[in-house]
């Protein structure tokens, strides 16, 4: 300790990496920083989709019939096609971080460039659902009002004499209150999502990490998995249960 | 040479009676108030929090003096203001509670003096994560910036708790919209900042600190950076359905689209119960460091203390019902919160009976901080115990939304935290600005916060048990006794801060210059400079026990206390052997 006598530690020390922070005494323990801070966020965002669930939860439990009849109105099979989408974006997620600690300059851009786009897939069929229920006015609170003839046809199917006035009546609203919340939720972290993944291929570009620093992909992909996990609850608990 | 520690000899007639700080510390090593917005150190950082709460207390406590003033009379039908309307001190009320609670209590403490201090109790050179720091910074003032616009809109009368439907049946409101989204934005703030510290006080610990090695203060802020981790998402999720159900009308809790006013009091009361431990524990913690510093004695019970901050936060999280035993929950339901409840008093009587065990046979020195120290232990057993009576459903029943519940809450907020928040600022006042107070002045005004604060609550104890009701404007003349006495106590403890803010203020102009250990205290911010360089510590702290008083010697008031000669040669030996 007698001989820290400069100001900057960093001097004294040879070869400090030009990545490693001030703070830090070596890669690794920044890395572990940046990644404890990360899993800390993933807590946080799970918190804060737990208010949703249970909400959804409470719902669910007071109007069973209502989310019974309005869960036709969502398509389960665009919903499957953005499951797999995701998973897919999830995959190559993974393989980027593989593609940094290996330094495979070219595989990381690929692979970058792979989840932003699967994430991409993912909003444009998010939005051709949701401008499909806005034109039938399949939408939130005391504002739902489809026409009986909008109805889904396998609602239809086993209710022929359900109307959409009845469904209005009987709090239609409340399903796609929920239902727009958590999508729209979900839907804001993928685009949250896509910014970073540009930040990354940006970075990775001027070529930023190497195998001994590449926490920020590893970060990012592990937030792209969780972002992932929740739409793989969205999914089953909107669109499947009936 | 961390500040007069290494290089210079204890022996007086040697060193000469003097310590000279740095040329150049963290204050005027860079110029500009550009490079303070932008800046990334933590110590620049918590001053600038400090400032900001300080701010808030003191808009807080306007308004809460403003209120006050309108219960000096009891106001008749005929004339019932005394100096607003009533639709004003509903605005006086709410606005005092919100700013108090979002803008100085729950970022207080840990934004301030946490930032400032946590790192430095490490010896590390910053938080882990420096930038996150800076926006959780960033964040806190927009959040501010949004509530003042809520003042200039024409303030808000819903109560702090925004409840539905106090908030709902009406056209869409700006200033409801700007408080919902002020606290989801100052919640994030506090989310980042509790992130920090976890990862902060995991990674950076030095070599030869154990998480049993920190100050009692680190782990008071662990236990509350768990809370703001884990509970503050649930009223940002909260708060943003209720902005985008104002905007939309979707109807999840304002009952006439359909949703459910009491699911948002239990989302609220899910964060803002934790939310009261964020506010305490870290009270708590300066507490531990102040009574032992003051005592000279190793704090009595370590693990204890610091096990008692980490349940304390954990069945913090599952208390929340005892807000709502009479909103429409079931029995049982009551009768479980209730017992969970009362379990939480363990935790806290832990901490009280270690407090007053250390100070058993220690050598009390009554300096300021140790005044609110003591100041903290007495209004913190009461606040504790009447909490136990309102705990009791059936006491409940009685005493739900009267000024008992006032007082109650007024002792363990303002009576601990806000004690412990000016102790702690006396505390490291020396440390952070290189300054020293007037020690006249601060004993003056810390007597002055004491007798003002029981003067102002203790009469809302008596007035609530005869069934004052809160939140009325007027009330019935058999209460005025209690109201104006309550509200002379307000202007006392008003000027009991006032004063603090003057002196403070003045020493940091005309103050003596500190040196960099006055209190003879242990832990390793007290090596570094007063105030301290950029980097904190011109040279690697010795790693010793937080509270290792016998480590240290005094040696005048100009030098303060250095460690003793022989810690530090033994120190090196062993350093060397390393080698």
């Amino acid at each position: 300790m007698s001989t820290a006598t400069d100001n900057h530690a960093s001097q004294t020390l040879p070869a400090r990496p030009k990545e490693l922070a001030m703070h830090f005494d070596n890669l690794h323990q920044q890395f572990h920083s940046g990644k404890l801070g990360m899993w800390l966020f993933l807590g946080q965002e799970l918190l804060f989709f737990c208010g949703l669930f249970t909400a959804y939860a409470v719902y669910r439990g007071n109007h069973q019939d209502l989310f019974h009849y309005c869960h036709w109105f969502l398509d389960w099979k665009l919903g499957a096609v953005n499951t797999v989408v995701l998973l897919v974006s999830s995959l190559t997620a993974a393989w980027s971080v593989r593609c940094a600690q290996l330094e495979q300059r070219t595989g990381l851009l690929i692979t970058l460039a792979l989840t932003f786009i699967c994430a991409g897939a993912f909003m444009v069929v998010k939005y051709f659902e949701y401008t499909h229920k806005l034109h039938i006015g399949a939408t939130w609170g005391g504002s739902f009002s489809v026409a009986t003839e909008d109805l889904p046809a396998q609602l239809l199917e086993r209710y022929p004499d359900m109307t959409g006035e009845k469904l209005k009546t009987m709090g239609a609203g409340t399903f796609f209150a929920i239902y727009f919340c958590m999508t729209g939720l979900h839907g804001i972290h993928v685009l949250v999502g896509m910014g970073i993944y540009i930040w990354l291929f940006i970075r990775a570009l001027k070529g930023h990490f190497n195998r001994r620093y590449y926490g920020a992909v590893d970060n990012v992909a592990l937030y792209w998995h969780i972002v992932d996990i929740i739409w793989i609850f969205l999914f089953p608990m909107l669109y499947l249960i009936g | 040479m961390a500040g007069g520690v290494v290089e210079k000899p204890a022996d007086p007639a040697a060193g000469g009676d003097v310590y000279r700080p740095l040329a150049v510390n963290y204050i005027n090593k860079f110029k500009g108030i550009g490079n303070w917005l932008i800046t990334l150190d933590h110590k620049r950082i918590g001053i600038m929090y400090l400032g900001a709460v300080t701010f808030a207390l003191l808009l807080g406590g306007l308004f809460a003096i403003l209120l006050r003033t309108e219960l000096l009379f009891p106001g008749t039908a005929a004339n019932p203001e005394v100096i607003a309307s009533n639709d004003w001190y509903n605005k006086f009320f709410t606005l005092h509670g919100a700013v108090m609670v979002f803008l100085f209590i729950i970022p207080g403490i840990p934004a301030s003096m946490g930032n400032f201090i946590l790192p430095m109790q490490l010896g590390a050179k910053d938080l882990a994560l420096p930038r996150v720091n800076l926006m959780s910074l960033w964040l806190y003032w927009i959040g501010t910036v949004f509530f003042i616009g809520v003042l200039v809109l024409g303030g808000l009368d819903t109560g702090w708790t925004l409840y539905p439907p106090y908030s709902s049946g009406r056209d869409v409101q700006l200033t409801l919209i700007f408080a919902y989204t002020a606290v989801f934005i100052l919640g994030f703030s506090s989310i980042l900042t509790g992130l920090n510290f976890i990862v902060t006080m995991h990674k950076l610990r030095p070599p030869g600190m154990g998480m049993y090695d920190m100050p009692l203060f680190l782990w008071a802020l662990y236990a509350t950076s768990l809370i703001q981790v884990l509970a503050t998402p649930v009223i940002g999720i909260t708060l943003g359905l209720s902005i985008v159900e104002h905007l939309f009308k979707i109807g999840i809790f304002l009952p006439e689209y359909g949703g459910d006013p009491v699911m948002y009091q239990h989302f609220f009361w899910f964060y803002s119960h934790p939310a009261v431990y964020i506010m305490v524990l870290p009270a708590m913690g300066v507490q531990s460091e102040i009574i032992a510093t003051f005592s000279r004695k190793h704090v009595f019970g370590y693990k204890a203390i610091a096990w008692s901050s980490i349940a304390i936060a954990a069945i913090g999280f599952i208390v929340w019902g005892h807000h709502m035993f009479v909103s429409g929950q079931s029995p049982t339901a009551g009768i479980i919160f209730s017992f969970l409840t009362f379990l939480v008093a363990i935790p806290s009587a832990i901490k009280v009976f270690n407090w007053v065990a250390t100070l058993y046979k220690g050598s009390i020195d009554l300096k300021t901080p140790m005044i609110y120290g003591l100041n903290f232990i007495y209004l913190f057993g009461v606040g504790g115990l009447t909490g136990l009576f309102l705990a009791s459903t059936a006491n409940n029943v009685h005493l739900h939304d009267t000024y008992f519940v006032i007082a109650h809450f007024h002792m363990v907020m303002v009576g601990s935290v806000l004690n412990a928040f000016l102790g702690g600022v006396h505390l490291w006042w020396p440390k952070m600005t290189g300054r020293m107070y007037s020690e006249f002045w601060g004993r003056i005004a810390a007597i002055f916060v004491f007798l003002g604060f029981n003067l102002a609550f203790m009469p809302q104890f008596v007035a609530g048990t005869r069934g004052m009701p809160r939140r009325y404007a007027n009330y019935l003349d058999e209460f005025t006794i209690f109201h104006q006495l309550s509200t002379i106590g307000a202007y006392l403890l008003g000027l009991g801060v006032v004063i603090q803010v003057t002196y403070l203020i003045h020493s940091l102009f005309k103050g003596k210059q500190a040196p960099p250990n006055p209190w003879g205290a242990s832990s390793l911010e007290w090596q570094s400079d007063s105030p301290p360089d950029h980097h904190n510590f011109t040279a690697k702290p010795i790693v010793m026990g937080p509270y290792d008083y016998e480590n240290w010697e005094y040696v005048s008031e100009n030098r303060g206390w250095v460690l003793k000669r022989e810690v530090v040669e033994t120190r090196k030996t062993l350093a060397k052997a390393d080698h």
